[in-house]
């Protein structure tokens, strides 16, 4: 295929360069992005077409223990959706956890050319780099599971933060992991005992330690490591009524920490934890007073978890919730606790837009992406796939830049919700711009990817072009046009290369797969050695020496270096 | 010349993956294994026994030897000509492997299957209905005070689990034996069922009646009977009462629940149970996989096609059906017309019938042991032995990968299952493109 | 001669396991799984000691063993067959829409095969798999 491609003319949204809908020329050389190129590059004429760098996805459940036991769990989800071998694609299933081949080829005809898998407890990491390594085209990563290991918690209960923060640094690069991920913290290592646990300053029993403290001790970890994304938060009490206030002082408890030139925590999926109300009765949306907070603070950033009426099957780490849902829908329910370190649940599920609390999840999530004001401090996602599977992505993006597509939502969602939600009330429409930015630019920069999620020279040559020309189309009035337009692009470029043309996936290439490696000093980690290794065997059922995953076994990996503060 | 010890190898013989052998090799052969059990010894120290070591092919009735590369062409011929080829096996061999053999089903339409549709099928149709509440085998050995063996008989079958993971390992907040319970059900008094605390004989093919009893006791509802399956109700209240007040309760089952009639009831039944349970106090189930890497056949066709074995590629796109998709069914109605048979032995454990469908058509095989299946085959294909003679990676009972590592070379020219899956999807492809 | 009606169980033993690794052609992988355990009681009704050879019958097909004292406990009326290519040829492919063939609690009939042998891996090949003849390789 050609080394050089130019691209004439396109309608460009390319945000971190600050280039708002200008027609520009981009050109593309071994897979960056360049000044010039050849005469005899290939030439794509993208006039009245919009393009924007790669999508980015920050957080999507694509691989892994509890991914592929959701596949197992439901051959029903596949049956209605299924791809059929092509002579450059191989064959597959979806709907909601479609299989890893299938996985790639969607997210790439969509224009995303990066996703991170959000949630991987370190000890079955293998298994998903296994399947990250068999999604092809897109480029990807994953974060460990770090909010309930055992000692983690006890180095942070014994104020031991160097060693908290060396054993973190062994974690990432034993696991190839990106970013330090917490679930529930405390919580699931409660659920190990069937248990539960409500409040941030209530003590985990044998480990005498609290989410805040771990949550605390994680951010401060995270800054001495100088990773290159922030802890990544999935609040305790998930899913329950009220638990916005939840998500709020789990923000408030990491505040003083902030030093102002970036946002230090992220919560994720944070529809999931915007209730407020105190039963399923007067459950309300709280993502008035999340937007609130996240626009008066910016130490804090935030993903949707947007909620996608239709059936689907939800699957985090946090053992607990899942636990609940399956007692409150009365579905099948698989449960994976991981030892020593976390858990994981799986219940499939189905949002009706007649249910009630059902319809206020839907508000909740679009109201937050409404409301907070800086549109780099909040990104789209499905949570894929707990609010719905990612192949959605377009009816969101329709919904955010549509008052009218929101409109004719709301008319049909359940009566008391629709009263009980501010959303009708928003006027607020996002523009491409904006969209560029939630989607690729603000992700890309919260997980400093410096080559990704933007077009500008040096940029990694990932690219979506979407037929959309905005200054033909009213796209406001216009939803369908939106989501046709981001269903399908015209040309997905990854590294260079043409990937997926008109929705044709061109081939089988494989991206890379990013992990961070931060170096902390050498005597502090032949310290750790030493502790590890001295109650490794108390903890884990597999030798030390057999835990970290060797440097030959990913298919492309990709290391960040960082340099440790301690 | 000087031994060579090596720590910290992985098993590859049962679905318990210990993985703290201490093997001895001198001058390129294991002399030596330490911390095994004798399943595991039996094959460390003999791996060399009636190896395959020449790719031989079918003239006329005998076998004659032949090249890798020849035996490969034909092997690709003959699958591309058949309308649906079966390819069965994968439990004993490497994930890697097993990926390869998933795009080659996929290339040439046919069926896609693993030794799982006849050991743990049930349990997975039982998955698909009831899910399964699960941990990884240190969550057993750090928490359960109560241990149940349904089925299994783990002294005989997997026989370093209960001193590794369960009664009689050292756990966080269980440290002996003396703090847990070990209950046994079985069909007969088994070595395993001699060391329980309570031992629960059952007449044969009565599993479900008594699982079903059970959960009513476990629910506290009234049972007619004066006995199910040849327990008396008050040993059925009792055991629900022990499983009531643990703290935390685990249940294996072995072939004998996924085998005995009623099958997949059996342990719909039984996950049913175990996430009722969970209403009272923390309870886990776990099946006793046999072969060390069935599970990762299951993983790894799972996510290439949806579905973890009995996968049927002949209309272009992965569907699913076990009790017609599956390799013994297919067989038995004679469907498939050959076979590529990786790292398994069907000859001898495929009922009559099925085998038979199997010696009449062209049958190839990929196994590093002269079994009866080779022996039947048109084509052998030797390979090297996952974890001793080549690396990969594989799935233990409860999920978690390993890497398995080369310990020693294989018999010299051996080419391992990737290296030949792959020569070969590499001349199918070449042959229809 | 008594014929006796009997429940057939079939699964792993631990010498099954330990000699399966020493290669399915060995003398001793032959011993461990081409037998029968059987109940004293249920041997003596048909009229034979332990190591002489019984034939098991079923819908399935028939094969002859050599009876061994059970390794583990066994009430009366059932016999334990551990896998192997013996046990599969009196065993059936139905499998009830599981894909699983039935290995557990098969019903059989037992009878005397003293005069009878038991037919080794070879052998059983030929008599069963006849349409290609097994060869040495
Ligand atoms: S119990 Fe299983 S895995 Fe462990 S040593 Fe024995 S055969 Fe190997
Ligand atoms: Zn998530």
């Amino acid at each position: 295929m050609e080394k050089e491609i130019s691209i004439i003319n396109a309608i460009v949204f390319d945000p971190l360069n600050n280039i708002e809908g200008e027609k520009l020329d981009v050109h593309i050389r071994n897979g960056k992005i360049v000044e010039s190129v050849g005469r005899k590059a290939r030439k794509i004429n993208a006039s009245g077409k919009t393009m924007m760098p790669g999508g980015v996805d920050i957080h999507s459940h694509i691989a892994g223990s509890k991914v592929n036991t959701g596949r197992l769990l439901r051959p029903e989800d596949h049956r209605k959706d299924v791809e059929i071998k092509t002579k450059h694609t191989h064959s597959g299933v979806g709907y909601s956890i479609p299989s890893t081949r299938t996985t790639g080829y969607r997210y790439a005809k969509m224009g995303y050319t990066t996703v991170f898998e959000p949630a991987t407890p370190p000890l079955k990491t293998r298994h998903t780099h296994e399947e990250l390594d068999s999604t092809p085209i897109i480029d990807k990563g994953c974060f460990p599971l770090l909010g309930n290991n055992w000692f983690i918690m006890e180095y942070l209960r014994d104020g031991r933060l160097d060693e908290c923060a060396a054993f973190v640094a062994w974690m990432l690069k034993a696991t190839k992991g990106y970013a330090i991920k917490i679930v529930d913290p405390g919580g699931v290592e409660v659920w190990g005992w069937g248990k539960f646990i409500k409040r941030l300053d209530d003590p985990i029993p044998n480990f005498d330690v609290t989410p805040r403290e771990i949550v605390r001790g994680l951010c401060k970890v995270n800054k001495m490591l100088n990773l290159p994304h922030i802890i990544h938060v999935h609040t305790n009490n998930l899913g329950s009524p009220g638990n916005y206030q939840t998500t709020i002082e789990t923000m408030d408890a990491v505040r003083d920490l902030a030093d102002g030139k970036r946002p230090i925590i992220h919560i994720t999926h944070v529809q999931f934890t915007g209730f407020s109300g105190s039963s399923w009765v007067n459950l309300g949306s709280g993502a008035p007073e999340i937007a609130d907070y996240v626009n008066d603070h910016n130490h804090v950033s935030v993903d949707l978890g947007q909620v996608i009426f239709g059936d689907t099957t939800t699957m985090t780490a946090d053992g607990p919730f899942q636990y609940f849902l399956h007692q409150l829908s009365g579905n099948k329910w698989v449960n994976l606790d991981v030892e020593a370190e976390t858990g994981s649940g799986i219940v499939p599920f189905q949002y009706k837009r007649t249910n009630y609390v059902n319809a206020i999840q839907w508000g909740i999530g679009l109201e937050l992406a409404l409301l907070v004001k800086d549109p780099w401090r909040v990104f789209m996602t499905t949570d894929h796939p707990n609010g719905g599977p990612f192949t959605s992505y377009p009816k969101v993006i329709a919904w955010l830049m549509s008052k009218k597509a929101r409109e004719k939502m709301i008319s049909r969602i359940n009566r008391t919700a629709r009263r009980r939600l501010d959303l009708p009330n928003i006027d607020r429409e996002y523009t491409l711009g904006e969209i560029a930015t939630i989607t690729r630019a603000a992700p890309a920069k919260s997980l400093t990817l410096m080559n990704k999620g933007h077009l500008g020279l040096g940029a990694d040559a990932d690219i979506a072009i979407y037929d959309l020309d905005p200054s033909k189309v009213d796209l406001e009035n216009k939803p369908s046009t939106i989501r046709k337009a981001f269903k399908e692009t015209l040309y997905t470029i990854k590294n260079g290369k043409i990937v997926s043309k008109q929705g044709q996936i061109a081939g089988n290439s494989y991206g890379n797969t990013f992990y961070t490696e931060s170096q902390v000093s050498k005597n502090l980690e032949a310290d750790l050695m030493k502790d590890i290794q001295s109650r490794f065997k108390d903890y884990y059922t597999i030798e030390f020496e057999n835990y970290p995953i060797s440097d030959g076994f990913l298919r492309n990996p990709a290391k960040i270096n960082c340099k440790a503060d301690v | 010349m000087s031994q060579e010890v090596i720590s910290n190898v992985i098993c590859t013989v049962c679905g318990c993956s210990c993985d703290h052998l201490q093997v001895t090799i001198d001058n390129d052969k294991i002399v030596k294994v330490k911390n095994a059990c004798a399943m595991s010894s039996g094959k460390m120290l003999g791996y060399r026994n009636e190896r395959t070591t020449q790719p031989m092919m079918k003239k006329g009735t005998t076998l004659k030897p032949t090249t890798y590369e020849r035996a490969i062409d034909v092997t690709a011929k003959t699958i591309i000509k058949s309308s649906s080829p079966l390819f069965y096996g994968w439990s004993l061999t490497s994930n890697e492997a097993i990926a390869i053999g998933v795009d080659l089903a996929e290339e040439t339409g046919g069926f896609f299957d693993n030794t799982t549709s006849t050991c743990h099928g049930p349990t997975i149709l039982g998955v698909h209905e009831i899910g399964e509440s699960s941990c990884t085998l240190g969550e057993i050995r750090h928490r359960a005070d109560l241990v149940i063996y349904w089925g299994s008989n783990p002294v005989h079958a997997h026989p370093l689990h209960m001193s590794r993971y369960t009664v009689m390992s050292k756990g966080r907040f269980r440290k002996s034996r003396s703090d847990r319970k070990l209950i046994v059900v079985d069909v007969r008094k088994t070595d395993t069922a001699k060391l329980a605390d309570v031992f629960i004989q059952l007449e044969p093919n009565n599993d479900y009646e008594l699982m079903v009893a059970l959960r009513a006791a476990v629910r506290g509802d009234e049972i007619e009977q004066e006995t199910v399956a040849g327990v008396s109700i008050d040993k059925i209240e009792e055991l629900a009462e022990m499983l009531i007040n643990c703290e935390f309760g685990a249940l294996f089952f072995g072939l004998g629940l996924t085998m005995s009639a009623g099958k997949s009831k059996n342990i719909e039944a039984a996950l049913s149970l175990v996430t009722e349970l969970n209403s009272k106090t923390k309870f886990v189930i776990m099946p006793m996989r046999g072969h060390f890497n069935v599970n990762g056949a299951n993983n790894v066709t799972t996510w290439l096609t949806g579905y973890p074995y009995a996968v049927d590629f002949t209309q272009g796109f992965p569907r699913y059906n076990p009790g017609e998709t599956s390799a013994v069914d297919l067989l038995a109605r004679g469907e498939c017309d050959s076979a590529l048979i990786v790292a398994s032995d069907p000859i001898s454990n495929f009922p009559y019938q099925a085998a038979k469908h199997l010696t009449s058509i062209p049958l190839i095989t990929i196994d590093p042991h002269i079994t009866p299946t080779t022996m039947c085959s048109n084509i052998i294909l030797p390979s090297a032995h996952v974890g001793i003679e080549t690396t990969g990676s594989t799935y233990r009972m409860d999920g978690v990968v390993l890497e398995t590592r080369k310990l020693v070379d294989p018999p010299k020219g051996v080419k391992t299952d990737v290296e030949i899956l792959s020569a070969l999807l590499k001349r199918v492809k070449s042959l229809t493109r | 001669m008594k014929k006796i009606q009997v429940t057939l169980l079939s699964g792993r033993s631990l010498s099954q396991g330990r000699e399966k690794e020493q290669g399915k052609l060995s003398e001793s992988y032959f011993k461990s799984v081409a037998c029968c355990e059987i109940n004293g009681e249920d041997i003596k009704e048909i009229g034979l000691d332990y190591g002489e050879n019984v034939r098991i019958s079923t819908k399935y097909g028939t094969v002859v063993v050599k009876t061994t004292a059970p390794k583990q406990t066994l009430e009366r009326g059932i016999i334990f067959v551990p896998y192997g290519l013996w046990v599969a040829q009196v065993s059936g492919s139905e499998t009830d829409g599981t894909g699983m063939p039935s290995y557990k609690g098969i019903s059989s009939t037992l009878e005397s095969a003293k005069k009878e042998k038991v037919l080794t891996v070879d052998q059983l090949i030929k008599k069963s798999f006849s349409r290609k003849k097994s060869k040495k390789l």
